[in-house]
């Protein structure tokens, strides 16, 4: 009983709260969130909600391939958004691919993240040698854009990795690679308030009581400085998954056996001039659906969260 | 200021330094370089032969000293995949992404900039409103969807623009040029817009932010009480005021051209550098990857170095207090 009402009570506390009056009162934001909202849902039951497998090699039909979409005459209903050359209807591709696309970026981003928030909590607790050296490197790695850090880490894992290994950890290759491409936004950022709270009391209570730093920096500091790691977050995510479309179109990042929405725009290219445009258009719509809705999403936690423009 | 300068110096030197140690440990540690480089049929005795030849039995500190000095005299190694000197690969498509990235360059700053003064000036105009929708766009898509839809729209559908290569280029000396042939000039349009579209947004949305933050400050308002001009007051005043964040964040933009050509490039077949690197991302062609990287760095220092000195001479503030300048380096 008691626990049913202090969750109502949180609830009408949430409801109550300026940051959810900030996103009612933004239109824009909630429409983002709801299409965001629906095409995550969509990603998790892709099986329940596509009406072919794409992964499934034996159901495809060569008579298929290069079906148009449902509103031309050769049109059928059953592949509403027509078909690529393998007979695959892109509708489930592109769901598929959707999921493939969101779970990559959020691995990816929870990567950096931890990676990010590790190096800048201690960079900012330790300080002196330490935390040079570990910002000189953010520095140096913020010089450039992420994605041709991606695109070098990619290059050097190939390079590592047995080329019978390639294929099989294609995906993770991506992750490290757009992982590690992110973490100088995170570290950055946590140092900072890091160094902020260094400098308060509990801290100080915290070290003379005379438990290890690791636990101080876990336990004390951490939750204090994550509120803005998960607005970086977010527009990390965006960022994550236009890097890995970008890694899988450019034919480095997922292969062709199980598509991203990458690289169903790679695939796709390829009839572009012999006017299938639906096997390019079709996905390339999705993705930028779905980068715009988690942009604008970020964009409004940005601002709700930044205590200045309040 | 000669401090000023000579710090900034030293730390584009620490940074191309960290840069070469990367480039040299890929080298040096990802793959076998000698196994590279010979066939099959060669014996160990060969290989360990080769291998002293080329140095790689020294120690690791004197083998980078060496990198480093060959580096700095221009000798980039020899390509995996082509079996020529990296440099020759390197002088041939030089020209190529230098023309794309400069014209892209010129277009972002050129529309970028009035596009963000009008939005920062008429901020609830319509015109404002289409400008801000289009950088919402321009900033969420990324390049290589851009560059198919221009395909798509403008060589497949209307067919008025080439879709792929740079045309017809006139040689002058060791420089190809595409800008003085029509179909030259024709196949740079598409990918420069696609190249220029991403920097153009960023540039227009900091100028817009900018200008919105100035005009609300108090000598703007006075400005306007002294009855001046609200041109002299919108670009004498206000403009001016903008410019250090907004020459940092275009400096770094011009410098991301040359990166982001990588992706442009490959969508468009360019045959530049970006897309030599792509290509020898897809092959591990190491020694060309170490040498794009490097070449990237440099660039990317130099750009920095020339915005450091451009702040100097913009903002009077740093000559007179220089313990405040580092603040204005990230």
């Amino acid at each position: 009983m008691s626990t049913l009402v202090r969750t109502r009570e949180s609830l009408y506390r949430i409801i109550d709260s300026d940051i959810f009056y900030s996103f009612r009162s933004s239109p824009v934001t909630v429409g983002a969130a709801i299409v965001t909202l629906i095409l995550v849902l969509g990603a998790i039951f892709a099986p329940l909600v596509t009406p072919h497998d794409p992964y499934d090699l034996e159901a495809l039909n060569l008579m298929d391939a290069f079906n148009p979409p449902v509103w031309y005459e050769d049109g059928t209903w059953s592949f509403m958004l027509g078909t690529d050359d393998q007979g695959r209807g892109i509708l489930s591709a592109i769901v598929y691919g959707m999921r493939l696309s969101l779970w990559v970026g959020l691995v990816a981003v929870l990567f950096s993240g931890v990676i990010g928030v590790a190096l800048g909590l201690v960079a900012g607790y330790v300080g002196g040698n330490t935390d040079a050296v570990i910002m000189r490197v953010a520095e140096v790695q913020l010089t450039f854009p992420a994605i041709l850090i991606a695109l070098l880490i990619d290059g050097v894992l190939r390079g590592i990795l047995p080329p019978f290994m390639i294929e099989e950890l294609a995906i993770w290759v991506v992750i490290v690679s757009i992982g590690i491409s992110g973490w100088p936004q995170y570290a950055r950022t946590v140092r900072a308030s890091t160094i902020v709270e260094n400098n308060k009391e509990y801290v100080h209570a915290a070290v003379l009581t005379g438990i290890h730093p690791a636990m101080i920096m876990i336990r004390h500091v951490l939750p204090n400085v994550m509120g803005p790691v998960l607005v970086i977050a977010t527009i990390q995510l965006a960022i994550a998954i236009i890097n890995e479309a970008t890694l899988s179109f450019l034919g480095v990042g997922i292969p062709v056996t199980e598509p991203s929405l990458g690289t169903l725009l790679r695939v796709g290219n390829n009839f572009l001039f012999s006017g299938e445009w639906w096997i390019t258009v079709f996905p390339g719509v999705a993705l930028a659906l779905l980068v715009i809705a988690v942009n604008l999403v970020g964009d409004w936690m940005r601002d709700a969260f930044n205590p200045k423009l309040r | 200021m000669a401090a000023y300068i000579v710090r900034r110096i030293l730390q584009a030197i620490v940074v191309m330094l960290t840069v070469a140690l990367i480039a040299f440990s890929l080298f040096r540690f990802v793959g076998d370089p000698i196994l590279a480089l010979v066939g099959q049929d060669t014996t160990l005795e060969e290989q360990a032969e080769l291998r002293k030849e080329l140095g790689l039995t020294d120690p690791v500190v004197v083998q980078f000293a060496r990198f480093v000095g060959n580096v700095a005299r221009g000798e980039l190694g020899i390509s995996y995949g082509q079996r020529r000197p990296v440099i020759d690969m390197f002088k041939e498509r030089l020209p190529a992404t230098l023309e794309l990235s400069l014209l892209s360059a010129v277009l972002a700053i050129g529309i970028g900039i009035p596009m963000g003064i009008y939005s920062g000036l008429h901020r609830d105009g319509w015109l404002s409103r289409v400008f801000q929708t289009v950088s919402l766009v321009g900033i969420s898509l990324p390049p290589f969807l851009v560059g198919i839809l221009l395909i798509y729209l403008f060589a497949v559908f209307i067919g008025v623009l080439p879709s792929q290569g740079r045309g017809d280029t006139v040689q002058l000396g060791w420089w190809s040029t595409g800008l003085l042939t029509w179909s030259g000039i024709k196949s740079l349009i598409l990918p420069a817009i696609t190249l220029g579209l991403f920097q153009m947004t960023l540039i227009m949305r900091l100028v817009r932010s900018e200008m919105l933050e100035v005009l609300r400050t108090d000598y703007i308002k006075f400005a306007r009480a002294r009855g001046l001009k609200n041109r002299v007051v919108n670009f004498g005043h206000a403009l001016k005021n903008t410019l250090v964040p907004v020459i940092t964040v275009t400096g770094l933009q011009v410098g991301s051209i040359v990166a982001f050509a990588v992706i442009t490039e490959t969508v468009f077949q360019w045959p530049g550098l970006g897309f030599l690197f792509l290509q020898s991302v897809q092959t591990v062609d190491i020694p060309v990857m170490a040498a794009y990287l490097v070449f990237v760095a440099a660039f990317f220092v130099i750009i920095n170095l020339i915005v450091d000195l451009l702040y100097y001479v913009i903002d009077p503030r740093l000559r007179l207090d220089r313990t405040t300048s580092s603040d204005h380096g990230g």
